[in-house]
């Protein structure tokens, strides 16, 4: 077991590597397949010391739930975009709110940049350097408190749930 | 045959949308006031109408060659990871710029401290202030223009 | 059917990248231009794959490709070097 992780430090990496070079060429021929696995295993190996150690997934259907969620949610932010900026009529109110986070995991917190990015109305503008607080800019603001409660409720406590316990 | 005109109107549909969202995300960054809110319509609304484009690509190439074609999930997924990387950091290079923002932006905005900007695992040598000297020129042609 | 759709769809997205590049010419910061060329290129990634679906040819999957990839790596480069003054360090 110890042999296998030691040329395969990173096993889901290599699977999507395989995947996304027979989606790239197009083809499954032994020959592409052959050339797939050798840069599956090949560049794990090379840029090994570049990564960080990931945490581990501990609820992959969770993990799934909350993508499906997110899916919906940049549906719902982009009609509710598209509907400020096609009533000129009604003024937005920018702000910018400083959210806490609870999230202390590395991947965690980027999945909750890039999610509160993609959702309805906010964008992630600058992580504190030790990663104890995120400031976002809202486009469309009426309560801070009620925005930072419904980002804890829907998105931070599934991700603490997936990664940390 | 009924297959083939379901599929032709679901294409139909999805490349309207799509068109539609890349347009509307355009609108709002010509339409909004300042750099933060243009911020917002590219990175969703542009990012939404690709991805449907892409999508009635897929379905399309699928029926017409009779053969799953998944190529284009992958230009999908690569868009919808890079796209609030990109916003992210269009941001902090506004924050770091001191962009001027509409009055009436709600919370008080923190200046960006040095090691912010950027994690580095060498001492660095101080850098020269950032680019104040055009900006101040920037200010005085406006005024001087009276804007 | 299908050629109406595409028409429409064109029509939007010549007019999404017309409004780039009037952004990118008056953008007051470097930023705002920085956003708009970001926009213009995943719309250019929508023209290609029209044009792909147009000429019905799966040949443009690669230029796309390359695009979304290339334009992401360099609008990364710019920031950074706007941030750092330095890109490679």
């Amino acid at each position: 077991m110890t042999y296998i992780l030691r040329y395969l430090p990173a096993p889901m990496l290599s699977l999507i590597l395989l995947v996304t070079w027979l989606l790239m060429v197009r083809s499954t021929a032994f020959g592409q397949v052959l050339l797939g696995v050798v840069l599956a295993i090949g560049i794990p190996l090379l840029t090994r010391q570049f990564w960080l150690p990931f945490p581990r997934v501990k609820h992959p259907i969770k993990l799934l739930r909350f993508f499906l969620c997110v899916l919906g949610d940049i549906v719902v932010a982009n009609l509710h975009v598209s509907l400020l900026i096609l009533s000129p009529k009604r003024e937005p109110h920018p702000g910018f709110v400083e959210y806490p986070l609870q999230v202390k995991d590395r991947l965690a917190i980027t999945l909750l940049a890039n999610t509160i990015t993609m959702t309805p109305g906010t964008v992630s503008t600058n992580i504190r350097i030790d990663q104890t607080s995120l400031l976002i800019h809202v486009l469309d603001m009426e309560d801070e408190q009620q925005l930072i409660e419904e980002i804890h409720q829907r998105y931070e406590r599934p991700l603490k749930e997936i990664f940390e316990c | 045959m009924t297959l083939n005109l379901i599929a032709e109107a679901a294409v139909s549909l999805l490349l309207i949308l799509g068109g539609l969202f890349a347009f509307v995300g355009s609108l709002g960054m010509l339409q909004f006031k300042d750099f933060f809110m243009r911020l917002h319509s590219p990175t969703k609304g542009t990012t939404l109408g690709i991805g449907c484009v892409l999508i009635a690509s897929m379905i399309y190439f699928s029926v017409t060659q009779r053969e799953p074609h998944i190529q284009e999930l992958l230009i999908t997924l690569f868009l919808f990871i890079t796209a609030p990387v990109t916003g992210h950091m269009l941001a902090k290079t506004g924050l770091h710029m001191h962009l001027r923002f509409i009055t009436g932006t709600r919370g008080s905005l923190p200046e960006l401290m040095d090691e912010d900007v950027g994690q580095s695992r060498f001492a660095r040598p101080a850098r020269p202030k950032p680019p104040g000297g055009l900006k101040t020129r920037r200010e005085q042609l406006l005024k001087s223009r009276g804007r | 059917m299908l050629t109406v759709a595409l028409w429409i769809s064109l029509t939007f997205i010549v007019l999404a990248l017309a409004m780039n590049v009037y952004r990118l010419v008056i953008g007051p910061d470097i930023p705002d231009r920085l956003l708009a060329l970001d926009t213009m290129y995943v719309n250019a990634i929508a023209l290609i794959v029209i044009a792909g679906l147009w000429f019905n040819t799966k040949t443009y999957f690669e230029a796309a490709m390359l695009i979304a990839l290339l334009g992401f790596i360099s609008t990364m480069a710019i920031c950074r070097y706007l941030l750092r003054g330095d890109i490679i360090e």
